[in-house]
């Protein structure tokens, strides 16, 4: 909605990473007295890493997401990339919301549509848009529904169709917050397939949210696994060995696999309990 | 969801089922009310209260077989004194939409002004049309025209509110995709803003109809020439032997007339809101 021109591009040599959450805190009055959600995060990524956040629920994995997107600012600290601060939303930080944010009013096709022409304006005139939308229904396989609404799409499709979305826009980072939450086991794994087998080709930087550990595993370089609320940080990162690309069945004949799996069970269930489980 | 869904394919069965069995009971408790009324005539004396077979008999010629004729002045037949109130309605109705989208639009976008003239528009809702009358009569010295503004300001506050309402509770998935796109203001509203109202818009229209043809009728019982709400008040003045049956059948042409209208607002919102609803 603000029409900021976009940030100068800091193509400016510096030798700082990618995206950087640099000593970050966000504190929320109360009438209580000021409440810490996140306290003092810190945490570099390199281009197209793919990084998973866990943590339990209220530890305010979606509040540091948030100020990756924009859609919050920190109480102290700042997050930037390619050196720049992140101030407000952007499509060059594209979220997959959690529950898919389509608008119902408009097909699968014109949601991926109004995203591509607001950003790209330059393609609309010369028809290059509605190939930028239909290779991307087509990469997340849905170019047969591409004139449903999402009213008649199964969740695991809005969840596509909202990908879809996402990466039309070609972002710097692509941000998911639990997408695969309300899906069925079996959706669930197809979509984290194809989520792995699209960020390869498009070498996109991932930061997705997860509550799910097996899924973490199977998708993320590291695995960032947070302290309980309030006042939660970064309790332990977990970098993940598996060569790629990674294939579930091999994944879990790996011994190691256990390990990694052993040490964030531990962590969220032993050493990081939820007090109320 | 699959339960809801096979009843609604028993439903969308049931057309084929036979006829006679889906008109029983509207053929029994129907019946049974007319019954109960004819009843109630003979106990009341017909004079009082005509039944359902004095009111066909007395007002079948010229009320019921000649909707249309016109013997000049106000002697006009029922068809007619619907046709004038509904001109009036349609007047005084297209305004208030005008008027009170255009008002409701501004009150939901702008917290200021909403929070501001929140206690005009509570308080004004509130007073019965015809408290307007006499106000306007003065105003515009005129019956027909207050007759209209009378329909106007009676239809424009659910207008109003529900076209505010509208705008507020646009879900914030919407309003955060149109933040992560940087949609520009106009684009945000045609695109979003105005989709997502529309159902709350249409129920208010749709309640706006209902209060207009109230509103009609009462004004015309007041002062005004012709009109269905003038025949009723014109034969009972006259008093003649067959008033009351004119009156009863009056009133259920107002019923059935108000029906009508209502289904064709709702019919209409639903042709406009796009599945948003």
């Amino acid at each position: 909605m603000q029409t900021l021109t976009s940030a100068p591009s800091s193509q400016a040599v510096s030798n700082e990473p990618f995206l950087v959450i640099d000593g970050v805190s966000k504190v929320y009055p109360t009438p209580k007295g000021p409440y810490t959600v996140l306290d003092n995060i810190s945490l570099e990524v390199a281009e197209g890493e793919f990084i998973c956040v866990i943590g339990h629920s209220g530890c305010g994995k979606s509040t540091l997401l948030d100020l990756v997107s924009g859609f919050g600012q920190p109480t102290r600290g700042e997050v930037r990339l390619e050196s720049v601060p992140i101030r407000e939303p952007g499509p060059d930080r594209m979220v997959v919301f959690q529950n898919y944010s389509l608008l119902p009013w408009m097909s699968a096709a014109e949601n991926v549509a109004l995203a591509v022409n607001n950003v790209f304006p330059h393609l609309k005139r010369n028809g290059g848009a509605r190939t930028i939308v239909d290779s991307h229904l087509a990469m997340v396989g849905l170019s047969e529904a591409a004139d449903k609404k999402p009213g008649s799409l199964s969740g695991g499709m809005k969840q596509r169709v909202s990908i879809a979305r996402a990466l039309a826009l070609q972002p710097k980072v692509l941000i998911l917050d639990e997408p695969f939450g309300a899906l069925d086991p079996i959706t669930k794994e197809e979509l984290q397939e194809e989520l792995l087998k699209i960020w390869q080709e498009h070498k996109v930087t991932v930061l997705m949210i997860t509550h799910s550990i097996d899924e973490a595993l199977f998708l993320a370089d590291r695995v960032v696994m947070m302290t309980n609320g309030p006042a939660a940080t970064i309790g332990e990162i977990l970098e993940l060995p598996f060569p790629r690309p990674r294939q579930r069945s091999q994944l879990m004949e790996m011994p190691e696999y256990y390990d990694y799996r052993n040490r964030a069970l531990d962590f969220l269930y032993r050493r990081f309990a939820h007090d109320d489980q | 969801m699959s339960v809801a869904t096979s009843r609604g394919l028993q439903a969308r069965k049931a057309p084929w089922a036979p006829l006679a069995k889906r008109a029983t009971p509207y053929i029994v408790c129907v019946g049974g009310f007319l019954i109960a009324w004819q009843i109630l005539s003979v106990i009341l004396g017909e004079a009082r209260l005509p039944g359902p077979i004095n009111v066909v008999v007395q007002t079948w010629d010229p009320y019921i077989s000649q909707p249309f004729y016109d013997d000049g002045g106000t002697s006009k037949g029922l068809g007619w004194q619907i046709l004038i109130s509904l001109q009036r309605v349609a007047i005084g109705y297209s305004l208030s939409a005008v008027v009170g989208i255009a008002i409701g639009g501004m009150l939901g976008m702008s917290r200021f002004i909403g929070t501001g003239f929140d206690p005009v528009v509570q308080v004004l809702r509130t007073v019965p049309p015809l408290a307007w009358f006499p106000i306007s009569l003065m105003v515009f010295q005129d019956a027909n025209t207050s007759a209209v503004f009378v329909i106007f300001i009676t239809a424009i506050w659910p207008i109003i509110i529900n076209t505010a309402v509208g705008i507020r509770e646009i879900p914030q998935d919407y309003t955060n995709v149109a933040r992560v796109l940087k949609l520009r203001k106009g684009a945000y509203i045609r695109e979003i803003v105005i989709p997502a109202t529309v159902p709350y818009v249409f129920t208010g229209l749709r309640i706006a109809v209902g209060l207009a043809w109230l509103a009609i009728v009462a004004a015309e019982m007041l002062k005004a020439d012709g009109g269905i709400g003038y025949f009723i008040w014109d034969a009972y003045n006259a008093g003649g032997d067959s008033s009351s049956s004119q009156i009863v059948l009056a009133i259920i042409y107002v019923g059935i007339v108000g029906l009508l209208l209502d289904r064709l607002v709702a019919f209409a919102g639903r042709k406009f809101s796009k599945g948003a609803a």
